[in-house]
């Protein structure tokens, strides 16, 4: 049953990179709105129809990136009336895709555009010195916590402990996320990768290697959002939002409730599925936030794709790649595609481009329904979107 | 010796945690309503949300619930550390709390190896409460 008003995407755009880092020289705010201007008129919209602003970021902190939505709005020169600065890491662009919907379905908003935009890898800004060791920091910091990587380490070392999960189940995800790769021209690593590669990358934090690590690099993506009557009269094919789901649980690791279960995901997860109306088996391409290989492996299992313990067989014999009977990650994922520090944009950008049918080599085939789910902060928050072909 | 690493920036929920630490105790918050321990030290309890705490010496035993070995450091400061133990201990008495494991050898590190508390002085201000395996 449908509704005017129901929320859909129809518009989106990613910045080119090269070598991972943006073609275009512009600033970071310059790439956010290229891809802003971009997405917009790939609607047959222009900047001035938008009246919502969405944004989520690490740039210019402290100082203006404080205020993100504010200074974003300022430099595209607009004046929004339905704004949302929701961060709760890489999957705040999911959050906002549901805040956005509440926002369009109530009437209060009639054109939101969700933006993200990173220049960490050209600026070699990534900070790995740590947290600032104040408040929850203060007792994990000064202990040499690596972060992001150590407390996805210590949640693979207690996966494997409770349920003799591997660094083979593991490398199988990096691979798979590979060999997607292979098949998307926009990818910035496409040489051939095996499950021995994996392993011999070496250890960063163990039990993880440096493959079962995402990349750093650059990337800028918007998506537009508007209500099925308005997108009538756009130059896109709409694509539905039929459900979501947020939650979260901890900041610092060491209060993650239960380092082996992904709870914010099961959460999530069930409360989107839930409203669209879907089951497992309706679901025809699976996007899901791989910051670590072992992030997926936690994700499939709390959204329930297999049993909680039984991620490591799902993921085997190269499960998740092309021809793998379970298409997921399929622009070749924040491990082998681009990872630009809040990697959740870009999961809803190719479910959005695949129930589009734009995706080419590595088109999934009938793709009709799409599971997009992201993870942010330290396995600390996870929101759950469902996108269908109208 | 002048200390490079990063130092805890003390408040006012954890000022009585390090200062016990200073003094060669593990203090952490029981409610005195629900009658659980919980770290890191709050205002509220973290269960059930009374704010009648107070500071416990707790035993200072307890296992080793993860912890990840280090091969390359948190940054410049702990390059001299590497290989290193960063662990999650499960206090006997249920919290669980981010620490250091001290060994010789990471290798020997085990998920429910037994440990207790030892007391390391960073400065004057600032001693941390680390593992070793009995």
């Amino acid at each position: 049953m449908s509704n005017r008003r129901d929320p859909v995407i129809v518009g989106l755009a990613d910045a080119p990179l090269e070598d991972g880092k943006f073609v275009t020289r512009a600033s970071v705010l310059g790439h956010a709105a290229l891809v802003a201007k971009a997405a917009v008129e790939e609607a047959g919209l222009t900047l001035d129809d938008v009246d919502g602003l969405l944004t989520a970021g690490m740039w210019g902190v402290p100082g203006p990136g404080q205020l993100a939505t504010v200074t974003l709005g300022e430099y595209l020169g607009i004046m929004p009336t339905f704004v949302d600065g929701t961060n709760i890491g890489g999957s705040a662009f999911e959050a906002h895709v549901a805040h956005a919907a509440m926002a369009l379905r109530e009437g209060y908003c009639e054109v939101a555009l969700i933006v993200y935009s990173s220049d960490q890898k050209s600026l070699r800004s990534r900070n790995l010195g740590g947290r600032p060791s104040v408040l929850s920091m203060q007792h994990e910091t000064p202990y040499g916590m690596p972060t992001p990587v150590g407390g996805y380490a210590m949640a693979a070392q207690r996966h494997m402990h409770e349920f003799g999960t591997t660094s083979e189940h593991l490398a199988e995800i990096a691979v798979a996320a590979r060999k997607w790769a292979q098949l998307n021209p926009a990818a910035t690593r496409r040489e051939p990768l095996s499950i021995d590669d994996v392993l011999s990358s070496g250890m960063i934090s163990e039990p993880l290697h440096l493959l079962d690590c995402c990349l750093v690099t650059d990337g800028a993506g918007a998506i537009v959002m508007t209500t099925a009557e308005r997108a009538k009269n756009l130059k896109t094919r709409p694509v539905a939002v039929k459900g979501y789901g947020e939650a979260h649980t901890h900041w610092a690791i060491g209060e993650m409730p239960d380092l082996a279960r992904l709870l914010p995901a099961q959460k999530a997860g069930e409360r989107a599925m839930k409203m669209a109306g879907v089951s497992h088996s309706d679901i025809d391409v699976v996007e899901v936030y791989d910051s670590f290989t072992i992030t997926v492996l936690l994700t499939l299992e709390a959204l329930g794709f297999c049993k909680i313990g039984e991620g490591g067989d799902f993921v085997s014999g190269q499960r998740t790649a092309p021809g793998g009977g379970f298409p997921m990650n399929t622009n070749g994922g924040g491990l082998s595609a681009l990872h630009p520090g809040m990697y959740g944009m870009f999961l809803l950008i190719e479910a959005t481009r695949q129930l589009r049918g734009d995706c080419g080599e590595r088109q999934v085939k009938g793709a009709e329904t799409a599971l997009v789910h992201g993870t942010g902060g330290t396995l600390s928050s996870g929101a759950t979107v469902i996108l269908q072909k109208d | 010796m002048s200390y490079d690493k990063p130092l805890p920036v003390i408040d006012h929920d954890s000022a009585p945690y390090w200062e016990a630490a200073r003094a060669g105790r593990l203090d952490i918050p029981l409610c005195s309503d629900c009658g659980k321990h919980h770290f890191y030290p709050r205002a509220v309890c973290p269960y059930c949300h009374s704010d009648k705490l107070r500071f416990d010496t707790v035993s200072g035993r307890g296992e080793v619930h993860t912890f990840t070995i280090a091969r390359r450091p948190a940054g410049p400061a702990f390059a001299d550390d590497v290989p290193y133990v960063v662990a999650l201990i499960e206090l006997e008495e249920g919290p669980r709390m981010m620490s250091r494991i001290q060994t010789d050898d990471p290798g020997k590190v085990r998920i429910g190896a037994k440990v207790e508390v030892t007391f390391v002085k960073a400065t004057d201000e600032v001693t941390f409460p680390y593992f070793r395996m009995t």
